[in-house]
């Protein structure tokens, strides 16, 4: 194992810059974690096939606004109420900032 | 290149987003030439599917393979919809072209056997593949072993139609058959099993059925529960759409079944009671997937005790287990938990490929259940991860359907059901 990791470290360099320009596996972020729990209601990447409002595409102030007021009553709703009770404000702005990156 | 040196190297290099951009590329040192990781997913089901999709989009370099005996799924969920009338089997089945399109690799076979130390696994057309990390979503079996006088045979005939497919149009059949007047016996198990208000919901839609074409039959539950998911939502409904033609036996009240008497089509309580009905849907107890066991990953009880924060198996390392046939805390047995679990154990797996921390999981859960084509009502929560709690439910989050929502609210949760069953199941399959 170790003499396979040390004869890798010659094209690193190499493959570390190039990196810069590709990306290949980007780490995975919180918000991408918390987002892709409303994909099975509203469709993967918030594209909605069916009877529920698709959310790809809305900005980002839209949707932490949404959700906020669905979280306090304000906006009433069926089940974003008991959903969104499951989320802090700041796991709200990364759902919303995830999402406004998906345009 | 192992997982420990890699998180080594990210130490020494500052662990930087460029560097976790690199870590494609630099597994290309390793034996394979293109890609991060080998990973195989058991089961093309709603945990297996999902987490197959999400690999993939979380690392497009990793050589993932699907194995799924079936060239189309029938869902469960809606397959309550077939038994009321309300869709046919074609509007519940999906492919796996999509699957194929990205590249996945789809195998329609049965895996057999697992070796975890030699990190195999064989299939039934003979292949072995070879992995870095195993996903099992094999859904569950049923506990024929705890049920007196019936074998998987007689399935044939007293139909459970828990596993989606031929059981459902089985079960529709008997129905349609069925005269005027005649008693359905529905017998659900006790805790933990799969779909937990699945019954309920499959005694209401028989009972939409019934009311149009048979108004005169019955509809008789032998629970082996003294209390249901939703029930009061369910019982409140049940009064209302279907009047006189649903009773429920709790399973303290002599609704425990220990016996079927196949030839009889009767259910032997453990009391000493017998039922005969026109039609039995007689539910067995549960425990995982046959190929859980085979491999060695379940407890005492049948169930895959894992680590709840990635599911990697407590038992066997680099093989995780996602879905029905998991341990996982406090999320019920369901395709949205199984979709959800898929996603978790998809970003745990890249990240450790990736020598990585994962971010930290959330999970989510939704039931819709359908009363009446036009009546639905719902339980949801979020969860999270403490190592002390496994997954809990986040306080204050989810809960069901008001109790004195009014119909427009009822309608509303149907055409959501309905338009939940087309998001999932395009996040899950296409
Ligand atoms: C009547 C009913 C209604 C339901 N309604 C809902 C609902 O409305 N909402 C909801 O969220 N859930 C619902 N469910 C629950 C849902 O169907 C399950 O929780 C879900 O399917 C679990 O996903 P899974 O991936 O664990 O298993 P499955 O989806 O069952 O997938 C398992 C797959 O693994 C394959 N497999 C097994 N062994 C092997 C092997 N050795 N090699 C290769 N492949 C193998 C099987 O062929 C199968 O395709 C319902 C269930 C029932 C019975």
């Amino acid at each position: 194992m170790r003499s396979r990791f040390l004869t890798c470290l010659f094209p690193i360099t190499a493959l570390l810059l190039a990196a810069a320009t590709t990306s290949q596996a980007a780490g995975i972020s919180q918000g991408a974690m918390l987002s892709n729990s409303c994909a099975a209601c509203h469709g993967t990447d918030g594209k909605s096939p069916g009877a529920i409002p698709s959310i790809h595409g809305k900005s980002s102030q839209f949707i932490s606004r949404t959700l906020t007021e669905f979280r306090s009553g304000k906006r009433p709703s069926t089940v974003m109420g008991r959903h969104t009770k499951g989320y802090s404000d700041e796991e709200i702005r990364l759902i919303a900032e995830y999402f406004a990156t998906l345009k | 290149m192992n997982t420990m040196n890699r998180r080594k190297f990210i130490q020494l290099l500052g662990g930087s987003s460029v560097i976790l951009a690199a870590l494609g590329p630099l597994a290309a040192c390793s034996k394979r030439a293109t890609t991060t990781g080998r990973v195989i997913v058991v089961g093309g089901g709603f945990g297996g599917a999902t987490c197959a999709k999400y690999l993939h989009r979380f690392d497009p370099n990793l050589d993932i393979t699907l194995v799924e005996p079936a060239r189309r799924f029938v869902t469960c969920p809606f397959s309550n919809a077939v038994l009321g009338g309300m869709r046919d089997m074609d509007a519940i089945s999906h492919d796996y072209t999509a699957h194929e399109k990205r590249g996945i690799k789809v195998v329609h076979a049965m895996v057999q056997e697992v070796d975890a130390p030699a990190h195999k696994v064989t299939l039934s057309n003979g292949q072995t593949l070879a992995y870095d990390r195993l996903v099992l979503s094999p859904g569950i079996d049923f506990r024929w072993e705890d049920v007196e006088g019936m074998t998987a045979a007689d399935a044939q005939s007293i139909p459970h139609a828990w596993q989606g497919g031929s059981q459902t149009t089985l079960l529709r059949d008997q129905l349609t058959a069925m005269p005027d007047g005649g008693t359905v016996i529905i017998a659900p198990p006790g805790n933990p099993f799969r779909c937990p208000p699945g019954p309920y919901e499959r005694v209401s839609l028989i009972a939409h059925y019934l009311k149009q074409q048979k108004p005169r039959s019955k509809i008789l539950i032998l629970d082996a529960k003294d209390k249901f998911s939703k029930q009061p939502l369910f019982m409140q409904g049940w009064q209302q759409l279907y009047p006189g033609m649903i009773e429920w036996v709790s399973g303290s009240e002599g609704g425990r079944i220990d016996e079927v008497d196949v030839a009889t089509r009767t259910l032997i309580s453990e009391l000493g009671d017998k039922h005969k009905g026109d039609v039995i849907n007689f539910i067995p107890p549960q425990k995982a997937g046959l190929i859980a066991h085979k491999a060695g990953l379940t407890n005492n009880d049948g169930w895959c005790p894992v680590d709840q924060r990635t599911f990697e198996s407590s038992i066997q390392a680099d093989i995780h287990v996602i879905g029905d046939a998991s341990i996982a805390g406090k999320m019920p047995k369901s395709g949205f938990a199984a979709n959800s679990q898929g996603k978790v154990c998809a970003a745990a797996i890249v990240s450790a490929l990736h020598g990585v921390s994962m971010p930290e999981p959330s999970y989510v859960n939704t039931c819709y259940s359908l009363v009446s084509p036009d009546y639905g009502i719902s339980v949801a929560a979020v969860y999270r991860y403490s190592k002390e709690k496994g997954i809990y439910k986040v306080k204050g989050s989810g809960g069901v359907s008001p109790k004195d929502a009014d119909a427009a609210f009822r309608q509303q949760e149907a055409r959501y059901a309905s338009g939940w069953y087309d998001s999932i199941t395009s996040d899950t399959f296409s």
